[in-house]
């Protein structure tokens, strides 16, 4: 028998397969990084452990928002933009601080008290007690939702990126973004986050008239 | 003297494309492994707000997603208007969320099950009222790692 030769196969067409694979590809492909506020819950209300002890009233920062979109903030109305100057004057509890020695932050009597805490790289240093206190209805839109969360989460990030620049001369995003690279710089980035803690706290949902 | 002198017509050579499939198989293959086709069809309406202050969600497979808006114009007739919860494809009540959570833990190896961010994606013209029924019921679920979809966008317009 006589052998033959084995033709070769045409791979003319192989770029026009690879072009339709990559359109199609190309078409389905969503190239979304899903991003945004992270939160953490509180846990489940457990009946046996009792109800903690009232936190006095200078520590709290109210906003509420009610069902048209409406804030108000420290008995106060206001609209969304001023929010975040005064949440972060509330942050800082003191224009002069660090350089507050008094405890109980007597000449602001309206802001929060301070207590002493343990911070890793600055020792023992005054933190503030504050908490934000946010309250929405029912009918209060999303959108106004996000909106008051974001100019929170903004507040307490340029609180941050003041104290940290002060600190250590460089700001707070600059520390998070390096704080993989050093310890040191993760350090730092712990202890400003222990001074300025986000406390963001949602009540509980309140049904106003209704069954239960 | 003139040294450059055309030397009468000549047919320009072809253009060689023997190459072109490996470059159209590299861009294939690029494609191939960045994309991420959508697990779930959409029900819901869902266009989320926009932040300033947006965290990346770090690992895709730790995340779950639970979506809120009113139903899409095609299922408007059947459905209604009134915003609905959407997990994974079918419209559910707040009372399934309780299962849903636990069958989404389920499906990650036990050392990752309380490290799942539950991704509320929310349409921006929802009411507070139903996101928060869902928030009490993840709490009740013990998911309390939650995330609120954003878009990212560089100022706040009031």
């Amino acid at each position: 028998m006589a052998r033959r030769e084995i033709s070769e196969i045409n791979a003319g067409s192989m770029a026009d397969i690879a072009f339709l694979l990559l359109i199609f590809f190309l078409v389905t492909t969503t190239m979304d990084t899903d991003g945004g506020l992270i939160r953490r819950l509180p846990p489940p209300i457990d009946k046996d452990v009792p109800p903690p002890l009232p936190i006095n009233q200078r520590n709290i920062f109210e906003i509420l928002i009610n069902q048209n979109d409406q804030l108000l903030v420290e008995g106060e109305y206001i609209q969304v933009t001023e929010l975040r100057a005064k949440a972060k004057e509330f942050i800082k509890s003191n224009p002069n601080y660090p350089s507050v020695a008094d405890e109980s932050n007597a000449s602001y009597p309206n802001m929060p008290e301070f207590r002493i805490e343990e911070v890793p790289v600055l020792g023992n240093v005054l933190v503030s007690k504050q908490i934000i206190s946010l309250q929405n209805d029912m009918g209060t839109s999303y959108e106004m939702y996000i909106k008051v969360q974001n100019e929170l989460v903004a507040a307490y990030n340029e609180v941050r990126n003041e104290f940290a620049m002060n600190k250590f001369g460089k700001s707070y995003t600059e520390l998070v973004q390096q704080s993989e690279s050093s310890e040191s710089i993760s350090e730092k980035m712990e202890a400003v986050k222990k001074i300025f803690p986000q406390r963001i706290s949602e009540a509980e949902p309140k049904k106003i008239g209704g069954p239960e | 003297m003139s040294k450059f002198r055309k030397k009468g017509k000549k047919s320009q050579p072809a253009i060689n494309t023997a190459s072109l499939p490996d470059i159209v198989f590299m861009l294939l293959f690029f494609f191939m492994v960045t994309t991420k086709m959508r697990e779930t069809s959409l029900k819901v309406i869902n266009v989320t707000p926009r932040a300033t202050e947006i965290e990346k969600l770090e690992k895709k497979s730790l995340v779950s997603y639970i979506y809120i808006g009113k139903p899409i114009k095609a299922l408007q007739g059947a459905f209604g208007t009134a915003p609905r919860i959407q997990l994974n494809d079918a419209f559910k009540t707040k009372e399934d969320i309780f299962q849903f959570v636990e069958m989404e833990r389920n499906k990650r190896v036990e050392v990752e099950r309380n490290l799942v961010t539950w991704s509320l994606k929310v349409d921006q013209k929802t009411k507070m009222g139903i996101v928060t029924e869902v928030k009490q019921e993840l709490r009740k679920a013990n998911a309390l790692k939650i995330n609120y979809s954003t878009k990212k966008t560089d100022k706040i317009v009031n």
